[in-house]
């Protein structure tokens, strides 16, 4: 990858028939990450524990969707001819792509702000490193998206700092950590068509986006004085879980088959329709 | 959404509140004032009455907000593709911003956002009697986005012009969104009606539901209600409830008839000679018994919102605590 860092990009036009299936692969379990991270955060709205997460909420989850329609948009260029409201509003559980993490029900305030955090730091570990590698229109999607990430990762952290410095907060917040990381390491589960498109200098591979995922949120957490769980090892941070897989191969969450059940019932309830 | 519909509450005589001036002539300037036009700030005099009647209008609307983020908020999940989904969130998340931002109005009258949210909870402070209504299809989202916000439209652009600054600027900036949601709705009535036969049987069911839920919304005909004199006067209130109605009557009908959507009121037609819409009254007694409680979701609706409340403590408290020095560190 460092040697791909400052080759120039190029089109996925002109990517070899693989590369653009293992591309459409990848990028197809990044939108699903991003639609079910939305719904789940819309499942605040109106109904936030403050009129400001309330409100915060919201506006992330509007992102998020904006995000995945985004990824959605730029399957076309990959051979994909189903519209973006035909993959989010059609397809059964066993095709998404998500990892788990994304389709755990809401659960309570700390719950729904540490799995915000946890992926929206693999995000942006992420997008850095499609906006650094080797595919034109990845890297221009990955820079417009990364910059709401920033905003995402300010508000989290706002909130996660202070609860963990509170007597009351400390203890929840915690343990939405605990619960949540096992499922936040499947973010990064092993995926054949990453693998090639890696070794081929298109993208970063998994190992290393974990590494640096680690790395930032483990610090961060540690410094706002949580305990995540994994232990520093010399220089990098070694889990001390086990990671949560299987999202990327579509074996999902239970709760995954009942989300899109509600999500997509009225859209499938009549083909012919127009909402 | 609508500020002006609750007919309970007391009133005070004028003069009880002239004898609270702190100086001669406070009483008939601050009248000169809104006379001309000027707006009151949060820092000038102004009657015990006024505050009082003002803290009651922001609340309630305040209130309105919020509750109104329940019915629609409740079919987010449900929304057909990504561009309702979206919409709808943004919708809602109006709604509650539009809360936010009246409880912080009425906030610089001096009384605190978590009395207002207690009195809420606790069903002492009224909110619109349209949110304990419910929402049973898809199509009711469509009729409440076009025409509860068209209703609200119509209150707020009046109530705007009122004379307590914070609030006629917060009212500015909540029409201007509130524009946006009739234009979702607008459309999204004309996606159902224009659709399936399924799409266009349930876009007239919910019409024909909300039809009489909104002749109630602007309140009772004006020679029952008690508040408006004083609010007149004083401009927090520059139109009364029936002018309000008329209004909007005139604004929606030739819309309605337009889209070949069917009023379920016989009687109503335009009046050459008054110059008004002529309408069957709705049930004023249900009206009335929605505001005391015995709407078809007030206890629903009410609950929920105080079960929120309670579990919101929580993360209320653990803020204060991270706000203060930390001693044991």
């Amino acid at each position: 990858m460092n040697d791909q860092e400052s080759s120039a990009p190029i089109a996925m036009a002109s990517m070899d028939d693989t590369a653009r299936a293992d591309l459409a692969i990848v990028v197809l379990g990044i939108a699903d990450d991003c639609m079910l991270q939305g719904h789940r955060d819309s499942e605040w709205t109106g109904l936030g524990p403050i009129l400001e997460e309330d409100i915060a909420f919201s506006s992330m989850a509007q992102d998020e969707l904006g995000h995945a329609l985004v990824w959605y948009n730029l399957l076309a260029g990959l051979g994909e001819t189903r519209s973006p409201d035909l993959l989010a509003f059609t397809r059964d559980a066993g095709d998404w792509r998500n990892a788990q993490i994304v389709a755990l029900p809401r659960g309570e305030y700390p719950f729904s702000l540490m799995r915000r955090h946890l992926h929206d730091l693999a995000k942006a570990v992420l997008y850095d490193g499609l906006i650094a590698c080797g595919v034109a229109e990845v890297a221009v999607a990955a820079t417009k998206l990364r910059q709401e990430k920033k905003y995402h990762l300010i508000h989290n952290r706002a909130y996660i700092e202070r609860l963990a410095r509170s007597e009351t907060g400390r203890g929840p917040i915690q343990a939405a950590l605990d619960e949540l990381f096992p499922f936040a390491l499947g973010l990064f589960e092993k995926q054949d068509a990453h693998d090639r498109l890696a070794a081929a200098g298109f993208i970063p591979s998994q190992a290393l986006l974990r590494e640096r995922w680690l790395d930032v949120t483990c610090s961060s957490l540690a410094a706002a004085g949580l305990r995540p769980p994994a232990h520093r090892a010399e220089e990098a941070w070694i889990p001390d879980v086990d990671p949560r897989v299987g999202g990327r191969s579509g074996r999902h969450v239970p709760e995954q088959v009942a989300l899109l059940e509600a999500m997509q019932g009225m859209f499938r309830s009549d083909p012919e329709a127009t909402w | 959404m609508s500020s002006s519909e609750n007919s309970a509450g007391g009133t005070t005589t004028p003069r009880l509140v002239a004898e609270e001036e702190t100086s001669p002539g406070q009483l008939a300037a601050f009248e000169e004032r809104i006379a001309r036009g000027e707006k009151i700030e949060p820092g000038d005099w102004m009657p015990a009455l006024y505050r009082k009647q003002l803290i009651r209008l922001i609340q309630q609307h305040a209130n309105s907000e919020l509750m109104g983020a329940l019915p629609e908020g409740q079919w987010i999940p449900y929304a057909p593709g990504f561009r309702r989904k979206m919409a709808l969130i943004a919708k809602v998340q109006d709604e509650v911003g539009h809360a936010q931002l009246l409880y912080r109005a009425a906030e610089t009258l001096g009384k605190p956002r978590h009395e207002m949210m207690t009195e809420l909870v606790n069903g002492e402070s009224k909110y619109s009697n349209v949110f304990n209504y419910p929402c049973e299809t898809w199509a009711d989202i469509a009729m409440v986005g076009w025409l509860i916000d068209g209703a609200a439209i119509v209150n707020q652009t009046i109530m705007q012009t009122g004379s307590y600054g914070p609030y006629s600027r917060a009212l500015q900036r909540i029409t201007y969104e509130e524009a946006f949601h009739l234009k979702q709705g607008y459309d999204l009535v004309v996606t159902l009606h224009t659709g399936t036969p399924a799409q266009r049987a349930m876009c007239q069911e919910a019409f024909s539901r909300w039809w009489w839920p909104l002749m109630m919304f602007f309140g009772p005909p004006d020679r029952a209600s008690v508040h408006t004199d004083i609010l007149q006067r004083w401009a927090l209130k520059p139109k009364t409830n029936d002018e309000q109605r008329q209004i909007f009557l005139r604004k929606f009908v030739p819309k309605i008839q337009e889209l070949g959507l069917e009023i379920p009121d016989e009687d109503l037609r335009w009046d050459e000679d008054s110059g008004t819409w002529h309408f069957t009254q709705p049930d004023w007694d249900e009206f009335k018994r929605v505001i005391r409680g015995g709407g078809p979701l007030n206890a629903e609706r009410l609950a929920l919102r105080r079960l929120l409340y309670e579990q919101g403590s929580w993360l209320r408290t653990a803020l204060e605590q991270a706000e203060q020095p930390r001693a044991a560190a």
